[in-house]
Parts: C-alpha cells; sequence; structure tokens
C-alpha cells in the first residue's frame, strides 16, 4: 500500500493505492494519524481512486478516524470507491456516518460545509 | 467439470493477501464475472482475517484454505486449529466483536453472508474453526 498526504485549506487528504486488509491498515490508521496531527487538520477526506479491494479491516479504520474527528468538531468523506467498496459501506451502515462520493471536489464541497449530497 | 485444491501457510497478516488471490487464482478458470471474484476475494480475506486475529490471536499457527468448484458451485473452506469461538451465534451478528481495541468493525461474517450464497461455522472451544462458503455463479 501506498498514501498520500496532502491538505486543502483544513482538510487532510489521504490518497490510497492499493488494497485495504487486516495486513495493510496499521499503516494506514497510524499514517493518517500521524498526518493529521502534524498537519493540524481539521476534516480527512479518503480518496479510494488507487483501491481496488477492501475488505471489513477498512470499516474499522474508518469508523476509528471517524469518531476521532467527530470528537473535535470535524468531518470525514471518501470520495472516488469502486461499486463493490461502496456496496460494504453500505452493508456496515458506513455510508450514514461518512458519505461517499463520486469525485474529490464534490467530497471537498461537503467537507467544507456546502454541498450534503 | 470438477476441481479443487488446498494449501496451508502461517498465520501471518501478509498472508492474507496471497490466500485471496491464490482463490481468485484458481476460480478464474471458470470465468467469473469481475462482481463474483471480488465477492470470492472479499470472502476469503474475511475468513483468512479472522483465523489469525481470532483462531490464533497474532500467535503462531497454520490456516488452511480449500477452494473447489463442480461446473458453477463454488466450495470454500478456511480452516484454522486455534482456541475457536465459544458462541458461534454472538459472534455471527453483524458489529460483535471480541477485540474492539484492534478496531475490528464485527462485519466480517456479515460481509461473507452477503458475498456469497451460503456459510456455515463449525467451532468449539479450544477445537479450532472451520469456515464453509458456498456460491453459485451465474450461468452464461
Amino acid at each position: 500500500m501506498e498514501l498520500n498526504f496532502s491538505k486543502k485549506g483544513n482538510i487532510l487528504i489521504v490518497e490510497i493505492m492499493g488494497d485495504i486488509d487486516h495486513h495493510t491498515c496499521h499503516m494506514l490508521r497510524e499514517e493518517t494519524d500521524r498526518n493529521f496531527e502534524e498537519m493540524r487538520g481539521k476534516h480527512i477526506l479518503f480518496s479510494f481512486q488507487g483501491v481496488e479491494f477492501m475488505d471489513s479491516s477498512g470499516i474499522g479504520v474508518l469508523i476509528g478516524r471517524y469518531k476521532q474527528i467527530k470528537g473535535l468538531g470535524g468531518r470525514v468523506a471518501v470520495a472516488g470507491a469502486g461499486e463493490k467498496i461502496r456496496e460494504i459501506f453500505r452493508i456496515s451502515a458506513l455510508d450514514k456516518l461518512i458519505p461517499a462520493f463520486r469525485t474529490k471536489e464534490d467530497a471537498v464541497l461537503y467537507l467544507e460545509g456546502g454541498n450534503q449530497n | 467439470m470438477k476441481n479443487h485444491m488446498r494449501v496451508f501457510f502461517d498465520a501471518k497478516s501478509e498472508n492474507e493477501s496471497l490466500a485471496r488471490m491464490v482463490a481468485a487464482v484458481f476460480f478464474a478458470a471458470l470465468n467469473p464475472t469481475v462482481s463474483e471474484l471480488s465477492d470470492i476475494k472479499t470472502a476469503v480475506s474475511e475468513a483468512v482475517t479472522n483465523a489469525i486475529i481470532h483462531g490464533y490471536e497474532g500467535k503462531e499457527g497454520i490456516v488452511e484454505l480449500y477452494c473447489a468448484y463442480d461446473d458453477k458451485k463454488l466450495y470454500i473452506e478456511v480452516g484454522d486449529t486455534g482456541v475457536g469461538i465459544a458462541d458461534i451465534a454472538k459472534a455471527m451478528e453483524p458489529l460483535y466483536t471480541s477485540k474492539p481495541e484492534l478496531e475490528r468493525s464485527g462485519m466480517g461474517f456479515t460481509i461473507m453472508e452477503t458475498f456469497m450464497d451460503a456459510m456455515r461455522v463449525e467451532s468449539g472451544k479450544d477445537g479450532g474453526t472451520r469456515v464453509f462458503l458456498e456460491k453459485n455463479l451465474c450461468e452464461e
């Protein structure tokens, strides 16, 4: 798995490339937390454009980040997830907490407080 | 057409991707759709992860992956000889996890059930666990 971190305003953008499973989710969790602390963001956007596979390990990491960020008054969103990954979001009701958007731009709009789609 | 295979590997998290890739390559002979292949990979990943995290609790052990097909019907079994599940019904409840401290979502069995056509679990305290999965591929 490869991770790229960037910041847009107060949003930490995490670009994930590779599979998300129990083996790789440690890195996703630790690197996201470290970068979030260093970059002093408010919201997190996970870009799934480069993710072909995710199992329930990914749900745990996303819910964990959601709980942390919500406690600090921020929001979490996902962009670019494929159909199968979105199905996993729906089965676990993760989509009720963390909205999934087609594009990063739409997700940024949501996180900045605009579009609720 | 019938075929089967059985592989054994160490209960290490880096072998989770190996397990789902092996299963995907084995079943690719049946020309599954991209969606079906993704369902299989996800179910195998969930079962193998359970064996590593819950069966062996992160300690050493061997995980067995059995895959077979008979025409368009697929069979998958994932077995461990670890600590077993004391209460299978509880373990299968959506969102239930015995390891919340590891940020486990408790959705593994639910996802296996959703993505496969049948699922059965045999387990007993200290007797290991074996997950049986079945899936019917759509006819062309």
